[in-house]
Order: structure tokens, then C-alpha cells, then sequence
């Protein structure tokens, strides 16, 4: 659980910060006006950009109590975690692309350069295919040495938190085909936009493969901080 | 929709809140069907969670027929009787409560209630509707696949909810476990756009702490449900692939009737935390909306501003952050280190301080009120004295050492039902009586209302009052017969035939509000735009029921909080939010001035 509980700590601080400054001491009963100049201000991020991150906050809970539920269960005794297969490594780089591609696509909507737009939202999106065809490659290798979902509790977590994260990055997939769709005809500034936050859901999936890839591969690799955050209860 | 302008009066600077464009509906099929609509969202909802509560509400009929008089109806076996106990706690907690409060309430009001045109992402709500009707429907299937519905108890604890002696194994487990699934996915949706709106689309003025208590319960509420249903949906795609493709993420190694199944190395353990880390928020998300509308219905009937609105909003925010420690209360008799347990109390027994401050709250806010004893106010009393009652025996309930003995008997189930069963449903059927007169223009029939009311509240006590003494005295729940025991008296078989009894007076007399919601529709008398004479803004639209964008021309700017009721020197005994000032008592009363 201490990863979820690290997670909910860090939402938990973002929540009262932002409560901190919406003047949650005031006393309504007393002012009248529409409060124009007062403190507080509305958010002036777009809708859509907001949905996002709350989007992300919820995908990163979903991915880290399965983190917790994995990790959880490492600490029984017969615990015996599959190989890692090499071509995960490569896949860690192909998504690496991918994030990168859709960093410069954010650049060129920026300019207003919708040629180099398309051409690096095809590049991001043609990462994105052979990431998934990796994992799927990765899948294959593992099921071909016998190491099955129904096997132990290890490679079903494998499969489980690779398919969980395959999904996402699929629906990013479909956001990224539909930007791409729209490309030509959509004013500039909605343009912008969608790469943007095309962008920020992709760097999430890296962030959050990598958080995942080395969870799976390095087990267990946060002994130290398992110990401590469960010294009060041995 | 460029063209509409913000605000009433030339001195205000222009807009701050950009305009939404809305989908407009071309046709009947997208205008009451396929809408992008919220408040007609709203009504969608309602309706398929208080259609599926209709299901759930015979469930508890034939469970209460069984337990009162064990042996008369030959088709209730224990089978199908554990099916019915299932069946009726995951309609009733996820399909009835959550969807109507977060969903039904939610949809309607939040716009409304902010002075927004709609939710943010209007499409991405139609969407969270239709994905949550087809999770009903995929639930209402397994009451006709081959072995019926599964009966694994509501918690659907593994191992015993994939094993052959549990009904529904078949078909049942995995359709419910789907159908999960496919509700927090719909949830999911409805989720962000209520946050997102509650964050973004609210009017001018509108700040958070003008919001009414009814936005500030959803908004809490949807925000813990949204970081506490992934745990469900965790859960529940670890346990369809236990059943369907054999892996053993919860199974431990077994032998049934004599043979070694091929699971090995699972945690029934680590469901039990994933259910409970969503399980007990699950109990707030469903408790913190009805707090947030029982406020403002005891407000507006009882002509009064709320007391310490501030410690309400405070209370709303803390009961909610603690709500996410202090799962592990479930799992007292699972076994754990007492040094958890101690922990888990703790942290359990100081909830009770911020409810309690609400409760203090209601109380004084109502003290000296003029109170209108009319059907929403009767509902809402219903509700503090039934939260109180049951919030008491969850002190009980809390410490480790009283829990294990009444662990697993009718004391918990009178006690969960007293305050996550009645005490919110009280609020549903008080915010209906409120709201209703937006909704369709028309007043519910104010005698069945109390009729209604007095039966529901009077009914529910003989229901669950003695259900204590029964969990007491030790009968166990979940037995489909008690029969010959020794500690089981025979007065307390007479009592459960009284209980019996009433339940089905109690569950009669929700057809009578189900008549009344369409009785009214045509016979009800006209409300106008604001029968209650509320602050709040949802009271104030230009058309009532509200038309789509809900404000005309010009967004409404709010200049003040929602529970400006009886303000010393006004003429009215309420100033609306969007009222700029309250014209003085002579100007009212057409005295000259000075």
C-alpha cells in the first residue's frame, strides 16, 4: 500500500493547495458583490486540459493499487517473479520516441507549422503501434518459455499490469488518430490544443511505464521504504 | 451563442466565464433520448437507478418473506436466497445510491445550482448514462443466465465467490463482475465533468465558498469516488480473470469435495483490502451528497441561514480526506496485527467528530427556525434522527473488541441499513419532494408525500429498531434458516415475523410514491418558478422546468451566498443569489422615505 498511500499523500497536498487559495476562511455571510477583485481567482487552464489531468490522477490511482496490490503479494514467501524479457528494453526506448515525437509535435503547433504537425504526430503514433507490438512480442516470448497467466500469481501480475497499461495507451492512440484526422481543418488554436494534451497523456504513459517496467523488472526494488512505512505495524 | 453576454448591469467588466457552446438537439430522439442535456441526463438516471431500486426493493421482500416465516414458500431455497441478499445490496449501494445521488442529483443540480449552461463535456456525459444503463442491463441478464445471479454476498469475497457450492458461479459471478466494471467506467465519465464543471463553469460571484452545501457534498463525493472506484474495478477485473482464465491472483491453493483445484499462491486477503479501500469510501460518497442536501433543504424550510456554513464545508472536505483510512475496519475478524487494528479504530471513531459538528449544525440551524413542517422537512428530520441512530451503533461497531463478537450478525445489518440504507434514501425521497417542482413544474401531492413520509420513517424503525436485538442476542446474518438453537429464543422468530410484516408495508408504500411522481405530473398543482422561495440558483431560471441552457440570454452573477434567509431589514424573508440587493422594508411596502 505505500505507493498508493505515497500517491494520495502527493493528490492530497495538491487538493489543499489549491484549497488554500480559494479563500476556504472566508465568511460568505458577509459579502455581497460578484467579487471581481476578490481572492480568488477561476482556473484559467482550459476545460478540456483540466479533464485531462483528472483523468490522469484517476489512471494513476488504478495503476498504482495494482502497483500495491503486486507488491503486496511479493512479500509472501513463494514469490518466484518470470524473466524479463530483453525486448522490454526496447520497448522502454520505442515509447521514449514516441513521448519525444509528441514533445516536438507541441512545438511545431506552436509555430503554427501544421506540416510538421502531421509529420511528427505520425511518427508519435507509429511509435506508439510498435510499443504495443512489442509488448505483444514480449508477451509471446514469455508465453513460448511457459510462463502462462495461470501459472503463479507473478506472471498473471505481469500480464495484468502490461495489458492495464497497453489499454490506455491504445485509447491515446484513438485521441491522437482523431487529432491527426482533424489536422488540415481545425482552427489553429483547437489544434494546439488537442497536440497538447495528446502530448501530456503520452508523457503520463511513459512516466507511468517506466514506474511499472521497473516495478516488474527490479522486484523488489523499494525494500527500504516497504520496511519503514511498515515498521508501525510489525 | 457568441453573441450572449454575461452579466446585468454596464458596470460589470465583461465576461470571465467563457461562453459554452452547446450541442443543440435536432428531433426527439436527440432531444429526450440520446441528449447532451443534463438535466435530462439527470431524469435518465433517476429514473433506471429508482427502476433497478424497484428490483432490489421485491429482493428484500423475498429475503424478509424467508426470514419471517421460514419454509412457507417452497421457491425461496438457500440458493436463491443468497442470491437475493447479493443481488439486493449491490443494486441498492452501487446502482440505486450512488447513481442517484452522483448521476441523478448531480446532473440536474450542478449546472443549475452554478449558474452554468451545462456540464463541461456534454457528450462525454450522454455517454457516461448510456455505458451506465448497459451495466444495469448486463446486471439484470444474470437474473436469466443459466444458474441465476451470483450469491456471493455484496462484498463478493473470493475464494468462495469462484467456487462450485456458491450459486451463480456459472454465469452470474462474471456478469456481475462485468457489469462493475462497465459502472465505474460510465462513472468514470459523469465523474470528471462534474468536477471539471463544480472547477471551471461556475457564473460570475460564484466562488466555492458561495457554492450551496448540495454542490460541495456531489463535488467531495465524486472526487473521493473517482480516486475510490479504481479499486473496485482492480478487484473486479482480478477476480473475472481468477474465474475465467484460471489465474490465482485471490485463489489459494484449495481441495474441493476431495480434489486439488489448479489454483495456488492467491490472496483472498488482498480483495478484501481493495474491496474495502473502495468499500468504505463508497459509504461517504453515498452519505456526503445526502449531508450536502439536507442542509439545504433544512434551510430553506425552516426559513433560516445554515449555521457555521464555514465548518460544514471544513466537516465536508476532512470527513472525506478520512474516509480513505479507515478501510481495514471491515476486516477486523480477517485477523490482523492488533497494532491495525488499534490504528484503524482510531482512525474510525474520529470521523465521528466532523459528522457530529454537522449534525450539532443541523440542530441549531433549525433552533428557533420557522419550521414548515412540509414533506421535504419531515424527510430531512427523518433523516438526522435515522443518520444519529445508526451513526451511534457504528461507535459500537468501530472498536475492535465489541465488533468481533457482533461481527456477521443482524447487528451490522441494522446498523449499515440505518445509516447508509435509510438514512440516505430519506434524503433521495426528501430531495425529490424539493425538486420536483423544477423538474416538471408541478407540486407532488403533499398529503401522499406525508403518507408516505410517516409510513417510510414509522415503518423503517419497526424494521430495523429490533433488528439490534436480534444482532445482540447472536442470530447471525446471511442464514437463510435459523432453526434449533440455543441461544435463539422462540419471541425472537415472532420478532422477525413482525419485521417481516413490516417491511412489506414499507415497501408498499413506495407505490404509492411511485404513484404519486405520476399522479402529479398532470393532476399536481402549477409550483411556479419558486415554490419554496429558495435562494439558491436553480430557483431562479427564466422558465420553468428549466430550457436547455437553463438561463437564457444572459448567464445569471451571483452577489451573494445561498442561505441568505430572513436577513434583518429586507422585505422578503429571502434574498436570492442573484439579487443584487434586498430592497429595504419600506421601499417594499411603498412607504415614502424620509
Amino acid at each position: 500500500m505505500t505507493g498508493t498511500l505515497l500517491l494520495f499523500g502527493g493528490l492530497v497536498a495538491v487538493a489543499l493547495w489549491w484549497l488554500s487559495r480559494q479563500g476556504l476562511a472566508t465568511r460568505p455571510w458577509l459579502e455581497a458583490g460578484p467579487l471581481d477583485d476578490g481572492p480568488v481567482r477561476p482556473i484559467s487552464i482550459p476545460a478540456a486540459k483540466l479533464g485531462l489531468w483528472m483523468f490522469m490522477a484517476v489512471a494513476a490511482t488504478l495503476l498504482v493499487l495494482l502497483l500495491s496490490a503486486y507488491s503486496m503479494r511479493m512479500e509472501m514467501a513463494d514469490w518466484s517473479p518470470p524473466p524479463r524479457p530483453r525486448l522490454l528494453w526496447a520497448n522502454t526506448v520505442v515509447l521514449l520516441l514516441a513521448s519525444v515525437a509528441l514533445h516536438r509535435a507541441v512545438q511545431a503547433a506552436r509555430r503554427g507549422r501544421r506540416d510538421a504537425v502531421a509529420s511528427a504526430l505520425m511518427l508519435g503514433g507509429g511509435a506508439g503501434l510498435l510499443f504495443l507490438l512489442g509488448q505483444l512480442l514480449a508477451w509471446r516470448e514469455l508465453a513460448g518459455s511457459g510462463y502462462l497467466p495461470a501459472n503463479n500469481p507473478a506472471d498473471a501480475f505481469f500480464y495484468l499490469i502490461t495489458t492495464f497499461h497497453g489499454l490506455h495507451l491504445l485509447g491515446g492512440l484513438v485521441a491522437l488518430g482523431r487529432t491527426g484526422a482533424s489536422l488540415r481543418q481545425a482552427p489553429l488554436a483547437r489544434l494546439q490544443l488537442s497536440v497538447e494534451l495528446c502530448a501530456s497523456y503520452w508523457h503520463f504513459l511513459l512516466a507511468a511505464w517506466i514506474l511499472l517496467f521497473f516495478t516488474l523488472a527490479f522486484s523488489p526494488p523499494f525494500d527500504w521504504l516497504v520496511a519503514l512505512c511498515a515498521t508501525p505495524f510489525r | 451563442m457568441s453573441e450572449l453576454a454575461h452579466g446585468t448591469g454596464s458596470h460589470l467588466p465583461a465576461a470571465e466565464v467563457p461562453e459554452m457552446e452547446l450541442p443543440h438537439p435536432h428531433g426527439w430522439w436527440s432531444t429526450y433520448v440520446f441528449s447532451q442535456d443534463a438535466k435530462v441526463i439527470g431524469i435518465q438516471y433517476s429514473f433506471t437507478a429508482l427502476a433497478i431500486g424497484s428490483v432490489a426493493l421485491v429482493l428484500s421482500w423475498l429475503m424478509r418473506l424467508q426470514l419471517g416465516f421460514p419454509g412457507t414458500f417452497s421457491f425461496i431455497d438457500p440458493q436463491a436466497y443468497l442470491q437475493f441478499i447479493t443481488m439486493h445490496g449491490m443494486i441498492m449501494v452501487v446502482y440505486l445510491l450512488t447513481a442517484l445521488f452522483l448521476g441523478g442529483f448531480g446532473n440536474y443540480l450542478i449546472p443549475l445550482m452554478l449558474g452554468a449552461r451545462d456540464m463541461v463535456f456534454p457528450f462525454v456525459n450522454m455517454l457516461s448514462y448510456w455505458v451506465y444503463l448497459l451495466a444495469v442491463l448486463v446486471l439484470v441478464a444474470s437474473f436469466f443466465v443459466p444458474g441465476g445471479p451470483t450469491g456471493a454476498g455484496w462484498t463478493l469475497y473470493p475464494p468462495q465467490a469462484i467456487l462450485s457450492g456458491t450459486p451463480g458461479r456459472e454465469w452470474g459471478i462474471v456478469l456481475m463482475l462485468l457489469s462493475l466494471c462497465l459502472f465505474i467506467v460510465g462513472f468514470t465519465m459523469g465523474g470528471l465533468n462534474y468536477v471539471v464543471t463544480v472547477l471551471q463553469a461556475r457564473t460570475r460571484g460564484m466562488t466555492l465558498m458561495r457554492m450551496p452545501l448540495t454542490i460541495w457534498g456531489i463535488f467531495t463525493a465524486t472526487v473521493m469516488a473517482l480516486l475510490a472506484f479504481p479499486a473496485l474495478f482492480v478487484g473486479a477485473v482480478m477476480m473475472l480473470l481468477d474465474r475465467l482464465l484460471g489465474t490465482s491472483f485471490f485463489m489459494p491453493t484449495l481441495v474441493e469435495m476431495g480434489q486439488q483445484l489448479r489454483y495456488g499462491g492467491g490472496s483472498p486477503i488482498l480483495f478484501q483490502h481493495l474491496f474495502w479501500f473502495f468499500g468504505h469510501p463508497e459509504v461517504y460518497i453515498v452519505a456526503l451528497p445526502a449531508f450536502g442536501i439536507v442542509s439545504d433543504l433544512i434551510s430553506t424550510h425552516a426559513r433560516r441561514n445554515i449555521f457555521g456554513y464555514r465548518m460544514m464545508v471544513w466537516a465536508i472536505v476532512v470527513i472525506g480526506a478520512l474516509s480513505f483510512v479507515v478501510w481495514a475496519h471491515h476486516m477486523y475478524v480477517s485477523g490482523m496485527n492488533p497494532w491495525f487494528g488499534f490504528f484503524f479504530a482510531t482512525t474510525t471513531l474520529i470521523i465521528a467528530i466532523p459528522t457530529a459538528i454537522k449534525v450539532y449544525n443541523w440542530l441549531l440551524t433549525l433552533w428557533r427556525g420557522n419550521i414548515h413542517l412540509n414533506t421535504p422537512m419531515l424527510f430531512a428530520l427523518g433523516f438526522i434522527v435515522t443518520f444519529v441512530n445508526g451513526g451511534l451503533t457504528g461507535l459500537f461497531l468501530g472498536n475492535v473488541v465489541v465488533d468481533v463478537p457482533l461481527s456477521d450478525t443482524m447487528f451490522v445489518v441494522a446498523h449499515f441499513h440505518m445509516v447508509m440504507g435509510v438514512a440516505p434514501v430519506m434524503v433521495i425521497f426528501g430531495g425529490i419532494y424539493h425538486w420536483y417542482p423544477k423538474v416538471t413544474g408541478r407540486m407532488l401531492g403533499e398529503t401522499m408525500g406525508r403518507i408516505h413520509f410517516w409510513i417510510t420513517f414509522l415503518g423503517a424503525y419497526a424494521i430495523f429498531f429490533p433488528m439490534h436485538y436480534l444482532g445482540l442476542l447472536g442470530m447471525p446474518r446471511r442464514y437463510h434458516e435459523i432453526g434449533e438453537t440455543s441461544f435463539v429464543p422462540e419471541s425472537a422468530h415472532d420478532l422477525n415475523a413482525f419485521i417481516s410484516v413490516m417491511a412489506l408495508v414499507v415497501g408498499a408504500a413506495q407505490i404509492l410514491f411511485l404513484f404519486n411522481l405520476f399522479w402529479s405530473l398532470r393532476r399536481g398543482r402549477e409550483a411556479g418558478p419558486n415554490p419554496w422561495r429558495a435562494t439558491t440558483l436553480e430557483w431562479q431560471t427564466p422558465e420553468t422546468p428549466p430550457g436547455h441552457g437553463n438561463w437564457g440570454r444572459e448567464l445569471p452573477v451571483v452577489y451573494r451566498w445561498a442561505y441568505d434567509y430572513a436577513v434583518p431589514g429586507a422585505a422578503d424573508d429571502f434574498v436570492p443569489q442573484n439579487q443584487k440587493l434586498p430592497p429595504p422594508l419600506h421601499v417594499a411596502r411603498g412607504e415614502a422615505t424620509a
